[in-house]
Parts: structure tokens; C-alpha cells; sequence
């Protein structure tokens, strides 16, 4: 879906007045310790009209609640409001009193409106204010469907944290991943798929084959996972929007391990025969798969790099799981993981410049990244079984599962590539196997 | 003094929202599908599990289950004597066929699991089809980590979780 973004006209008043303080911005790294106080009232409507999602005046402060709750889930910023904080007025929106904010102990205001269109969408006003220096930084408009208020909402707290932090926008995004339930020897797992935020949740399987490892494909619409159906272990492919499922490999072999290529063209995966696991990769609709390795080892977890020329990937073949680079036509494989630890599940950053992947050792999985060649090696958690990493667009993130020892219970966390404590993705049942979607439209 | 410029504002994100309402509403998209019932069209047909038989397999072969060592796939001899008694009740019942069932205990990775899954169901085979089981009849699958025997996270339940189980099917 195409979400328009409505350029709003620049405001007077508060340009003129800005002061010579230096630019508001948050520190990414030192962010997680000092997070920007930020104000979000609730925001005001023009004139309260009703539309398909409630009236123009809830929904002003349905968005800022969202707004905040976004904003708090970066770790860059303490929100105050939007309950507690005074409700402005409409025209207040782009011209805000700075020394109320100031007084309130707010370095950054986020302001805007909602305002019911004649043709059934909403607009969203959106404007970030730096209350220190009494100036506007930004601003947008967004018109949507008025039941689409919630991306409206997130597409506003991208803005203020891609302004504020100078980094990519990543909260108007989804997660795929494994709803599980029961008890930990006969356990339900369903492939379910949700806003990063929690809400939209619902299952795309029934639950009667288990599942695991749902990833999304470069532009969302279609997921690649792993299910039991006839009792084998075999890649399939769904269409997100109809459900409509297709098995990758035909034939009783297992498949398994699988990812899409960024140009969402191939699809790369684990082939297991013999006792043997390769890798190999095959058209996103089908065809003869084409090997890339071929090691007595068991070589999984494949991942492509953001350009589309290298994988990145586990191999035993040294005798315990490491990592391992190589060119996407199998040449060139290079260990890259010495650390005295195994490494698994892989993961390329968006943006290049990490590979995030589960360290074992010490009797615990942790989760860590590290550069592409290897150096640098950072561990982000700290528990006894953290697994399954995958990477928010912008490369900041890293979400994954923990598991419960004893119970098994599964829990999605996200945690930032700066350090910092991971978070808790509520959901309602155990959660396993998350896979981040690329920035919505 | 603001008024103005804010109905402007608002002009103006109606005139650039006017030009896109092509959008379809992908988040109120689809039900729950028929996800699932794919195995007849991808060709398979469902295996059957067969308690009675299943129950006559561990009374003559004394168990259908054999176990591994910590990230090994090697079968001790005491898993040798157990697979060599499931050949020969394979070979006395030739109207049904078995799926080697790999797992994994949870010390290890999701995906690395099923690959070791793999390694011990497809030992576990190759043994059956050494004592004379036509390969044909048995059938290979690796649940990794996701099913485990025993629930506990310690060294008792790992083991009995590091496993073959041969499900007898029709």
C-alpha cells in the first residue's frame, strides 16, 4: 500500500524566533542512558467529524499515544504525555508556546492534528519542535484511510526519530513470526504476522503442521518458512495478502534454512540427504536448484548480503558451528568466526556493515554482531537461550527469541546494535523465529 | 494569525492526497486460509500412524527409539542391537513402511537442529537398510528441536531427547 505523504505549508511565527542554541539531536549511542525528554499531547482535530475509525477527536489522541509508545520503544526518548501533559489547541499545533514546553522539561515537542477529509481518509499533521531553541525542525503531513490511522502514526514517529536521531525510519514496519502454544512436548506453531508495534496481530496457519523460521521477502509480500506438512520438512512460499502457500522443492527431501535474495528473485536454503546438509539456491517461483556448497559439514543459515554478492552462513565442517562468507555462486568461502565460541544463525544487516548472528558457548546462546570480515565482535545479550536474530530496516535493531529454561517458553525481544537493554515485543501467546519487514510505503 | 495557515496546510495534503487512491487495503486483507491442506496438492499423501503395530514393533524389537551422544549421529552398539530387532519385525510386517525420526535436544540452534536431526535419522536408515530393509520403505524426516521427548532442561532430558524414533506408517 502506498501511503501519501502530504507536505504541509512552513508556519510563521516560530522560525523567525529561533535561537542560536546547537542542533537538537540525540545521541544514538549514549541515547540509551540520557533519553530525550519529549513532549506528545494529545493531538487536536480542526473540527471533531466522525469517520470509520472514530471521531476526529480520538483519534488525536489515539495517534499521540502511538506516537509515544513508538518513540519510548527507540530508547532515545522519555515521552511526557500524552496523558498528563496540557492538550493544546488546534492552531497551536504549528505554532506551539515554547516556554510552556520548556517549563514542563521538555527538549522536543511533537505536535500535529487530525483532521476528517470529504473523501473518507484522514490527515495527520505531524510537526517536531526543538522547545530549547523555539523553532520548528520538521514537519509532515499524512493522508490515509481513517482505519489506517496506526500507520499514519507511525509514519509521524519515524519522522521525529529519523530527524532527531539521523537515522533510517524503521518503526512503520512488520513482524512475521512463530506463535506458540502448549506445552513444551506437543507445542502449536502457527506463523502469525503483526505491526512492529504489536497491534494488527493475526495467524496465517492453522497450526495443524508446525512451523518455524517465517522470513519476509525484500518488499513484504511474501513470506519463505519451513513446515511439516506431510510430515516432512520442506520450504514453502506464501503470498502475505491471499494466504496462498506453494512448496518450494518438489519431492520428499528436506529443505530447509530459508531466505530471500534482496532482489527478492532467489531464494537461497539448506538441502539435507545422506546425512548431508548443503546449500543451495533456487528461483523465488521454482525451478532446478543450483548448489553452493558441497562439504561433508552441515552448512545452513544462509544469508545474503545487502548488494546481493556474498552469503553469509553456519558450516560444522570445521567441527564446530562457524561462521563462513561466500560469493553468491558458492566461490570463495572464507571462515570468518574465531572466537573460541560457535556461531550460528547469521544474519547480513541491512545496511552492510554487521553481520548479527547467535554465539553458543558457556552453556548460553547469546546474541552479538559483528563486521563482515569478522573483527569487532560485540555480544547485545545476556540470557540462557537468545536465538534467531533478524535485522530492523535501518540496521539499528535486532530482534530475536528468548527461550525459558525448563518451560521452553518462547519471547520476542528487540535490543539496539548500541548496547542497552533488550525489550519485550508483547504478544499474545510465545513468540519464536522473528522476522523484521522492510519499511512499509 | 495561524488559522490561515493551517487551512492551507490542509489544502494543500488534500491535493497531494487526491492523487493516490489507487491504495488497497492491504491491512484488513485476508482470513486465516486453507494454509495446511497443501500436502495433497504438492503430491503427498498423509502418512498414517499405526498404534497397534507401533505398539508390536517396541514389544519385539524391545524399543523403537535409539539415543546419541551430545552433537554426535554415531549409533553405540546397544542403538546397533536395537535397529538390527526393528529390521527384522520390518522384514516380518512388509505391508508397512517407517519414518526415521530425527531429533535434536535444545542445546543447539533451530536450524543447525534439523540439519543434526538429519544426520541421526539418516544413520539410523542406512543401518535399517543395511540389515536388509528396502529403502523404499522407509522414509527420512528430522524434527530437529521442535519435539522434544522429555521437558526438563538438564542432562536426563537432553538425552532422552538426542533420539531416533522409527514411526511405523502406512
Amino acid at each position: 500500500m502506498k501511503l501519501i505523504v502530504a507536505l504541509l505549508a512552513l508556519p510563521l511565527a516560530a522560525a523567525a524566533s529561533a535561537q542560536d542554541s546547537g542542533p537538537l539531536e540525540v545521541d544514538v549511542v549514549g541515547g540509551i542512558n540520557a533519553p530525550m525528554a519529549i513532549a506528545v499531547p494529545f493531538m487536536p482535530t480542526p473540527a471533531p467529524l466522525p469517520t470509520p475509525a472514530g471521531d476526529t477527536v480520538q483519534l488525536g489522541r489515539s495517534v499521540a499515544e502511538v506516537v509515544a509508545a513508538d518513540l519510548r520503544s527507540t530508547g532515545l526518548f522519555t515521552p511526557l504525555g500524552p496523558v498528563g501533559v496540557r492538550a493544546y489547541a488546534f492552531p497551536e499545533a504549528a505554532s506551539p508556546f515554547y516556554a510552556e514546553w520548556r517549563n514542563a522539561g521538555a527538549s522536543a515537542l511533537v505536535s500535529g492534528y487530525v483532521e476528517a477529509r470529504p473523501d473518507g481518509r484522514i490527515t495527520v499533521g505531524c510537526y517536531l519542535h526543538d522547545v530549547s531553541a523555539g523553532r520548528e525542525l520538521t514537519h509532515q503531513g499524512f493522508a490515509v484511510p481513517a482505519t489506517e490511522w496506526r500507520r499514519a502514526a507511525h509514519k509521524c514517529a519515524d519522522t521525529i526519530y529519523s530527524r532527531l536521531s539521523g537515522e533510517q525510519p524503521f518503526l512503520d514496519t512488520r513482524v512475521v513470526y512463530v506463535a506458540e502454544t502448549g506445552p513444551k512436548n506437543a507445542r502449536l506453531k502457527r506463523i502469525a504476522i503483526m505491526d512492529s508495534d504489536g497491534s494488527n496481530h493475526r495467524y496465517l496457519t492453522t497450526g495443524k503442521a508446525t512451523v518455524v523460521t517465517p522470513r519476509f521477502s525484500p518488499r513484504g509480500d511474501k513470506l519463505v518458512y519451513m513446515s511439516y506438512q506431510g510430515r516432512m520438512a520442506r520450504v514453502y512460499v506464501m503470498d502475505v495478502a491471499s494466504g496462498a502457500e506453494r512448496l518450494l522443492i518438489p519431492g520428499r527431501v528436506t529443505t530447509f534454512a530459508p531466505r530471500f535474495s534482496p532482489d527478492g528473485r532467489d531464494i537461497v536454503f539448506s538441502m539435507a540427504s545422506g546425512g548431508n546438509t548443503d546449500l543451495y539456491v533456487v528461483g523465488a517461483n521454482g525451478g532446478s536448484p543450483r548448489r553452493l556448497t558441497a562439504t561433508p559439514g552441515a552448512d545452513t543459515s544462509p544469508s545474503y548480503s545487502p548488494d546481493g554478492r556474498q552469503i553469509v552462513f553456519e558450516s560444522d565442517r570445521s567441527g564446530t558451528q562457524q561462521l563462513y562468507v561466500m560469493d553468491a555462486d558458492g566461490s570463495n568461502q572464507k571462515r570468518i568466526t574465531f572466537g573460541g565460541a560457535r556461531y550460528a544463525s547469521p544474519v547480513w544487516s541491512p545496511r552492510g556493515n554487521m553481520i548479527a548472528f547467535t554465539r553458543i558457548g558457556g552453556g548460553g546462546f547469546r546474541i552479538g554482531v559483528m563486521a563482515p570480515g569478522g573483527s569487532g565482535e560485540k555480544t547485545l545479550t545476556d540470557s540462557w537461550q537468545d536465538e534467531g536474530p533478524s535485522w530492523a530496516p535501518n540496521g539499528q535493531f535486532v530482534m530475536f527469541h528468548r527461550t525459558a529454561r525448563g518451560s521452553g517458553d518462547a519471547t520476542l525481544y528487540a535490543v539496539s546494535v548500541n548496547g542497552g537493554r533488550a525489550r519485550i515485543l508483547p504478544t499474545p501467546l510465545g513468540g519464536s523465529d522473528p522476522s523484521w519487514s522492510p519499511l512499509q510505503n | 494569525m495561524n488559522k490561515p495557515i493551517l487551512i492551507g496546510m490542509t489544502a494543500l495534503a488534500l491535493a497531494i492526497g487526491g492523487c493516490a487512491k489507487k491504495t488497497p487495503p492491504v491491512e484488513t486483507a485476508p482470513p486465516v486460509t486453507a494454509t495446511d491442506t497443501g500436502a495433497a496438492a504438492n503430491g503427498d499423501v498423509d502418512l498414517v500412524e499405526l498404534p497397534a503395530m507401533q505398539a508390536d514393533l517396541v514389544a519385539k524389537a524391545g524399543s523403537d527409539t535409539v539415543y546419541f551422544g551430545t552433537d554426535e549421529y554415531q549409533l553405540d552398539t546397544a542403538s546397533q542391537a536395537t535397529l538390527a530387532a526393528q529390521a527384522r519385525w520390518m522384514l516380518a510386517n512388509t505391508k508397512v513402511r517407517a519414518s526415521i525420526e530425527g531429533h535434536a535436544d535444545e542445546r543447539g540452534t533451530r536450524e543447525y537442529n534439523i540439519a543434526l536431526g538429519e544426520r541421526r535419522a539418516n544413520a539410523a536408515r542406512d543401518y535399517l537398510v543395511a540389515q536388509g530393509v528396502p529403502a523404499a520403505r522407509l522414509l527420512v524426516v528430522s524434527w530437529g528441536k521442535e519435539r522434544p521427548a522429555a521437558v526438563g532442561s538438564n542432562e536426563t532430558a537432553w538425552a532422552q531427547n538426542r533420539r531416533v524414533v522409527t514411526v511405523v506408517v502406512r
